[in-house]
């Protein structure tokens, strides 16, 4: 973990309600995709956890829907504000357990830390699919990212307004893979784990208070015993999970 | 030169500077941040005499200036404390600590104070009563003056360390607490423990936190506290370690002028990790700005 102060460089509306964020600043504390920051902002007391998009030598991206008032402050931020963010927190995923197939699942703003995911994956050469699950077309973001790493990207919408009519777990039908890594809202994730044909990894959501360890405000149990979704998670492996 | 070192019933901290039980963990992961060793000390996580998961998930709302947490007083019991967790403090930390000691009636109180007293990295037994009190009726056991003192008899008779008695704010008169406390032995007195408090979200129109109700704490309680110190200071003799949403240098000199001999820092640790050394590294020239050379001079200053 690092506390870094980023520039913003760039802030950009992709759809209705999601913007991607690009922050220049030290990113040596992120050491594996599915890690997160926990960004301060004005005026609030608790930080707010956002996955890396994609990080790269001195600049880290993210993507976040506005849900609440701290994504609402995000969103007015314009180029060349300061922002505190703690880095490079979380366990991230384990690129070495996929095989040669992986394919990574992302629902709505699950989708994100795939990105970073993906992009680690290809440089390791290999095979990936994307299946990027969205309520329509309209909130389509994403998915041109995962293409141009050279990734086979299937979309599924809940309306069947683009690619696939419904959801991600009908993505995952046609598909041969070696392993599966995901992130999405819990419903979804609980799909996949019923869908899933091999073992995988999840990435996890809870509320926080810290987000590096200190509070005991994130804990879940596991078979693996109690962990805390901010140190010991987000991931989790399939074979641990209790539901 | 200004001197920043104060005294717990002989116990001399370099600084009042105590981040508070449950912000801090056991201290060792801090300590991959920066040297703990620069803090006063610190109180570690809530222990009981059987390990604990605490409450369900949600457990942490935001709030104006503040957090609220039901948390409920996770930790892996006091066996696994002394055996795993104390250890690894002791890799990273050469000072006394506070050890923070939880239970659900006076014979776990008693149980986990007396195996933690042999313990020779603890400085100073802080016994949190606030939690319920399952033999009394789910009544938590700071909240009756009786029941106070019943628990701090009990825990001074099976120790030989210092031990501070820590109050909780929800009762109508914290002094008559701290007093019973301190005739029924207390070597000191921590206060204030979290304020009762509620957040509800509007969309899903149910509690944020899943217990309902949890613990309000962060610079929103600053002024309560204050307050509650300085009427415990005039009631008692006994030192008082006083805290509640203190996050700055001049908080802490605040606290101290109300009463405090010494400052916890709790919700603050959690926004900013590096909250405690910052503290402790404005400390020496807040105290220039308003002219005081020793720290201890102030203790009560305000009365
Ligand atoms: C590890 C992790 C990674 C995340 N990654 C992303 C991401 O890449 N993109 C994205 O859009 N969102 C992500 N989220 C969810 C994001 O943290 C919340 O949407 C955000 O905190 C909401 O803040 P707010 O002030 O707008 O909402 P408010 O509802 O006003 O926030 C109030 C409080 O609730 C917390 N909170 C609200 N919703 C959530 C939630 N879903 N999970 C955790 N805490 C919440 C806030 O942090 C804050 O403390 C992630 C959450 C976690 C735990
Ligand atoms: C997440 C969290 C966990 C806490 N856990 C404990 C605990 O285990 N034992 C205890 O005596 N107090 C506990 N407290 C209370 C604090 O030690 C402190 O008394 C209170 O939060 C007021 O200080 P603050 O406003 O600086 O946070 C906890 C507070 C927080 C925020
Ligand atoms: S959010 Fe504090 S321990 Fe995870």
């Amino acid at each position: 973990m690092k506390d870094v102060i980023y520039t913003v460089e760039s802030n950009e509306q992709l759809t209705e309600n999601v913007y991607k964020m690009k922050l220049a600043g030290d990113t040596s504390a992120i050491t594996a995709p599915g890690q997160f920051i926990n960004i301060k902002i004005e005026s609030l007391f608790l930080r707010r956890p956002i996955s890396v998009f994609d990080c790269e030598d001195g600049a880290v991206t993210i993507i976040y829907k506005v849900v609440g008032t701290g994504t609402e402050k995000m969103a007015q931020m314009t180029k060349g504000q300061k922002l505190d963010c703690l880095t490079g927190l979380g366990n991230g995923f384990n690129t070495e357990l996929s095989g040669n197939s992986p394919v990574v699942i992302g629902g709505g703003v699950g989708v994100p830390p795939m990105y970073y995911l993906a992009k680690k994956l290809r440089e390791q050469n290999k095979n990936v699919t994307a299946i990027l699950g969205f309520n329509k077309e309209s909130e389509i973001f994403g998915e041109e990212d995962f293409k141009s790493l050279g990734v086979k990207t299937v979309v599924t919408t809940v309306d069947g307004s683009a690619g696939i009519k419904g959801f991600v777990t009908d993505g995952m039908k046609d598909i041969d893979y070696t392993y599966f890594y995901t992130c999405g809202p819990e419903p979804m994730l609980k799909a996949v784990y019923n869908a899933s044909k091999t073992s995988g990894q999840f990435s996890f959501e809870e509320r926080m208070g810290c987000g590096f360890g200190a509070c005991m405000g994130c804990s879940c149990k596991t078979k693996y015993g109690n962990k805390r979704i901010c140190k010991e998670g987000p991931v989790l492996v399939k074979e641990e999970i209790i539901w | 030169m200004v001197n920043t070192s104060v005294e717990l019933s002989g116990i001399t901290l370099s600084n009042p500077v105590i981040p508070a039980s449950g912000t801090f963990g056991f201290g060792y992961e801090f300590a991959e941040l920066y040297d703990i060793n620069k803090l006063g000390t610190f109180s570690f996580k809530g222990t009981t005499k059987e390990p604990r998961f605490g409450n369900p998930t949600p457990r942490i709302a935001e709030c104006t200036a503040g957090m609220i947490n039901s948390v409920g007083l996770q930790n892996p019991g006091v066996e696994k404390v002394i055996s795993e967790e104390l250890p690894k403090l002791k890799k990273c930390f050469n000072k006394p600590v506070i050890a923070n000691i939880s239970g659900f009636s006076v014979d776990e109180y008693v149980y986990t104070c007396e195996k933690i007293d042999k313990e020779e990295q603890v400085g100073i037994i802080e016994v949190n009563i606030s939690c319920p009190n399952v033999h009394g009726g789910g009544m938590s056991f700071g909240t009756s003056a009786k029941s106070a003192a019943e628990v701090t008899k009990a825990v001074k008779a099976v120790t030989t360390k210092p031990v501070y008695i820590k109050l909780s704010p929800n009762v109508t008169d914290i002094t008559e607490i701290a007093k019973a406390c301190e005739d029924a032995g207390a070597d000191g007195i921590s206060m204030i423990n979290t304020l009762m408090g509620m957040r509800i979200d509007l969309k899903t129109k149910k509690p944020v936190v899943a217990n309902k109700s949890g613990g309000f704490s962060g610079p929103a309680i600053f002024p309560v506290a204050v307050s509650m110190v300085y009427r415990t200071f005039e009631a008692v003799k006994i030192p008082i370690i006083g805290m509640g949403g203190v996050s700055t240098a001049e908080n802490v000199i605040e606290m101290m002028l109300a009463g405090a001999t010494a400052v916890q820092v709790g919700a603050a640790n959690l926004a900013d990790p590096y909250a405690g050394l910052k503290i402790v590294e404005a400390l020496p020239e807040a105290m220039e700005k308003y002219g005081i050379k020793n720290l201890k001079d102030i203790i009560g200053g305000a009365h």
